[in-house]
């Protein structure tokens, strides 16, 4: 069976005709398996859904409880049969409940990967390379200048910058789901144990990753009831990176913009959006990491999907694998 | 904290990584903390070779970056690095990220900015991009843009020599104006300066010649200011709106120094030339033959901010010194005569002089302030923008003291215009909409349009801000990253009163001109946007 016959590209999203269904579709269709629940992947309206657990009750949180028809719980390393398409479901390493799928029929296996990262991360299970014959990467950091750096290196910054300037507070910017709670959790590992003060919109789902076990030490909400400006003195506040242009930012006394994402990297992008302390701090796949894992997986045939193809695919070219890129619409990068 | 900070510790990052913080930090506190911090908690002698690199005092040969491009690509698919280099636009950037470490090569060892420093200024001009490749393949990221930096010339973080001297200040808890004083005696890594501000050991006393003499400031004017003083207790003089330079020669050493030390002899080759005396005056530079016409503030932009300056330019735009003080002739030290005295002897210095290269700033006769006022509101000179006060018996202090030198400037103009654009400010600003560029009216009657002229972030009480910033937010038209487009046209917009103190001609500006100073000094709520000023009212103000 050839490969497109398996999964093919459609407006809806990446269609799979002998099993009927799509993966991560931008449109309301009948059968959608969901890799996370990043909004871009997880869309409501769905007749059915299969994601594991955690995505489900992540799009329940965001969508509320009726954001489809009906849902079925995907186990990780457990193959479901869907129209005698084996599909199974492998961990992404990207945020809480994120999977690889794997779609295997008549001995052609292909992986869609959604988004995914390999740096080791305390809140949610490591990405799992799959061998295949076709893997289907993200670039949303497919160039070679994206190098992310240690997390814990990044972090210490932050902790090293509230040391110089007790009298301020960092407000770190970092989007609502996943991205948050490993800043949190980072800042516990190094040894942080002051309150964390959150904005309101990260409130549930970081109550939901407490719930699953990932500790995050107290956290307390960034409201004007929770002090006056000096209180927030030395303080560490996370919220929306959209809420720090926000009049909700003024609570804060002086406050030190720092960014939690990849795009850091680029000076020029922390300078335009008033970043002083940018935090290269990523849950996508850096250069390194994607070329590495192109390899891990065995596959002879790369499709590259969302992000800036053009650097990955000619690198595979060079590294004499076929590559094409794979043009979805509708993802525009919720996670970083 | 420390614990969580060890992992940064290493020497040549530490330098990166204040690098990457102090081009990120806008405050200007922040930037003191950020280097006094480093200064303090970094050895000898990397703390003084990053104050060397920061100050522009660092000689290391350049390395061009078309070489720094050949570097890279022998060592990775040029097409890559294209399309690396058209995401990024920064070479320096680009080359520090994408930059690949051999295969294998795991560095034993962070080098620190000494031995980085040590490699670049040994290295011969044929083994330069050798040695820089193999300090690359070692370094990190940050590091391997630290390292390019110092080869490609010029730092570019927005840090000044002044605000590092600052920073010096602050650490060792003395007045700038004692590190400035010292500085041309001092070398990198300045080891005997940081000792000294540790309290380590005694004032580094310099065998140099020509030092520079930290210059006396004055205070404005302040309402009822005046009438506390007594007329005949000062003298009056015009106030000069060129710079204010110190000329030092002693020994055949011959130096030109800006008011906070900077050595800008460079610059003014012509005026250096004709130094050929032994004593420190204190004076303006201006432009023009002192015996015929003084040039304007126009003619004087010609000479600033050039690197060289070719023979055409110091012949059609001359440099001279308007004097009006002596720190020092023939080895005597003036400065602690009163004003009277000093003037005496700079009177009969400055006739000894080239003529064409030096004047006495004249002294303005007065009998009381309201004569002094009447002289100040119209100065015989476009280049004059005031007039100064000088305490006949005081001493030549180094710094601002208060009482013996005023400045009692003209008033500024002001022009009425349009909000145009507004940005997000930072730090305690970073939520509201702080910094303005307004416009004025320009074309014919009936097809006006708003031509911007200039942009200001200050001159506005915290309640003025907040009134702005919800009436930005209430009349957005469109966004770009942090700087929201403002609904103006004839029936809708906010006017901005703008004061300034001169206006320039300007080729980069679409509307020709350019404000010096510029602030917000009223907010025009009652006022139509349609009765705001029309460019032809800046440019009569260019012309005269």
């Amino acid at each position: 069976m050839r490969a497109s016959d398996l999964l093919k590209s459609r407006p809806e999203g990446l269609y799979c005709p002998p099993g009927d269904f799509f993966i991560d579709p931008v449109r309301p269709v009948e059968r959608a398996l969901i890799t996370h629940g990043h909004s871009d992947h997880a869309r409501s309206g769905h007749s059915s859904v299969l994601a594991t657990q955690e995505t489900l009750d992540i799009m329940g949180l965001r969508y509320g409880e009726d954001f489809a028809g009906t849902t079925q719980a995907a186990t990780l390393g457990e193959t479901v049969d869907i129209n005698g398409v084996a599909v199974t479901f492998h961990p992404a390493g990207h945020v809480l409940g994120s999977a690889q799928i794997c779609v295997e029929h008549k001995g052609m296996r292909i992986v869609a990967s959604g988004d995914y990262k390999r740096q080791k991360d305390a809140t949610c299970l490591p990405f799992e390379p799959i061998r295949c014959d076709v893997f289907i990467t993200e670039a949303t950091f497919g160039l070679p200048v994206f190098r992310h750096p240690p997390d814990h290196e990044e972090i210490a910054r932050v902790l090293k910058s509230a040391a110089q300037f007790p009298e301020r507070s960092h407000l770190i910017g970092a989007y609502a789901l996943g991205k948050a709670q490993r800043v949190m959790r980072l800042l516990r590992d190094a040894g942080y144990d002051r309150p964390i003060y959150i904005h309101g919109a990260l409130a549930k789902l970081s109550e939901y990753y407490q719930s699953q076990g990932i500790e995050l030490g107290r956290l307390e909400p960034g409201t004007v009831e929770s002090g006056a400006k000096a209180d927030f003195a030395g303080a560490i506040v996370v919220g929306p990176p959209s809420a720090f242009a926000d009049r909700w930012a003024r609570r804060f006394p002086d406050p030190i913009s720092c960014f939690a994402s990849g795009w850091m990297r680029i000076r020029q992008r922390a300078k335009q959006g008033g970043v002083e302390l940018p935090l290269i701090i990523s849950d996508h796949a850096d250069w390194d990491e994607l070329i590495v894992t192109i390899k891990e997986t065995g596959a002879a045939e790369i499709w590259v999907t969302h992000g800036r193809e053009e650097a990955l695919v000619r690198w595979c070219e060079l590294e004499g694998i076929a590559a094409r890129p794979l043009h979805l619409v509708g993802y525009e990068d919720e996670g970083d | 904290m420390q614990p969580f900070i060890a992992g940064l510790a290493h020497a040549m990052n530490r330098f990166a990584e204040l690098l990457d913080r102090l081009v990120l930090t806008p405050s200007r506190n922040g930037k003191l903390t950020l280097l006094t911090d480093y200064f303090h908690s970094v050895e000898d002698p990397d703390r003084g070779l990053a104050l060397a690199a920061i100050t522009g005092d660092l000689m290391i040969a350049a390395v061009k970056p078309a070489m720094l491009r050949a570097l890279v690509v022998e060592r990775m698919d040029p097409v890559l690095f294209g399309y690396s280099y058209d995401y990024v636009g920064d070479l320096a950037e680009t080359v520090s990220l994408v930059w690949p470490q051999p295969q294998g090569h795991i560095p034993n060892h962070v080098p620190t900015l000494a031995e980085v420093v040590g490699k670049l200024q040994a290295a011969s001009r044929s083994d330069g991009p050798k040695v820089l490749a193999r300090l690359l393949d070692d370094a990190s990221i940050s590091a391997r843009f630290a390292i390019i930096k110092l080869v490609t010339g010029g730092l570019r973080i927005g840090v000044s020599a002044r605000l590092a001297k600052q920073a010096l200040a602050d650490l060792g808890k003395v007045d700038v104006a004692e590190i400035e004083e010292l500085w041309h005696g001092l070398a990198p890594p300045y080891t005997e300066l940081f000792a000294w501000l540790e309290g380590r050991a005694e004032k580094p006393r310099s065998a140099a010649l020509a030092l520079f003499r930290p210059v006396m400031l004055s205070n404005a004017v302040d309402g009822g200011d005046l009438e506390k003083l007594e007329p005949a207790d000062y003298a009056a003089e015009w106030k000069w709106d060129g710079i204010r330079v110190q000329a030092a020669c002693e020994g055949g050493v011959r130096r030109l120094y800006s008011r906070t030390g900077d050595d800008v002899s460079g610059a003014f080759p012509d005026l250096a030339a004709a130094m050929n005396f032994e004593a420190a005056l204190d004076g303006e530079l201006l432009i023009g033959d002192p015996r015929e016409a003084t040039g304007t503030f126009s003619d004087l932009q010609q000479r600033l901010n050039r690197k060289s300056v070719s023979p055409k330019i110091q012949q059609q735009y001359p440099a001279f010194m308007r004097c009006y003080d002596a720190l020092q002739i023939d080895g005597e030290d003036l400065r602690p005569l009163p004003f009277a005295e000093r003037r005496k002897h700079l009177e009969a210095f400055v006739e000894t002089l080239d003529p064409s290269r030096f004047d006495l700033s004249p002294l303005v006769a007065f009998a009381d302030w309201q004569t002094l006022e009447r002289l100040r509101q119209a100065p015989p000179h476009p280049i004059i923008e005031g007039v100064m006060l000088k305490r006949w018996d005081s001493p030549y202090l180094a710094g601002r003291p208060k009482g013996p030198w005023f400045k009692w400037k003209r008033d500024p103009h002001t022009v009425d215009t349009v909000l145009m654009y507004a940005q997000r400010g930072h730090g305690k600003r970073s939520s509201f909409y702080s910094d303005y560029t307004f416009g004025v009216w320009a074309g014919p009657e009936g097809a006006e349009e708003l031509v911007p002229v200039g942009k200001a972030y200050f001159g506005f009480t915290d309640e003025e801000l907040r009134e702005i910033d919800k009436y930005v937010r209430d009349n957005t038209i469109e966004r770009f990253g942090p700087v929201r487009s403002v609904r103006a046209d004839r029936r809708n917009g906010l006017v901005l009163e703008v004061a300034f103190e001169g206006l320039n001609r300007s080729t980069r500006h679409k509307s020709g001109v350019a404000m010096r100073f510029p602030r917000i000094s009223r907010l025009r709520w009652d006022k139509p946007a349609a009765e705001a000023d029309r460019i032809e009212t800046l440019q009569a103000l260019l012309d005269r």
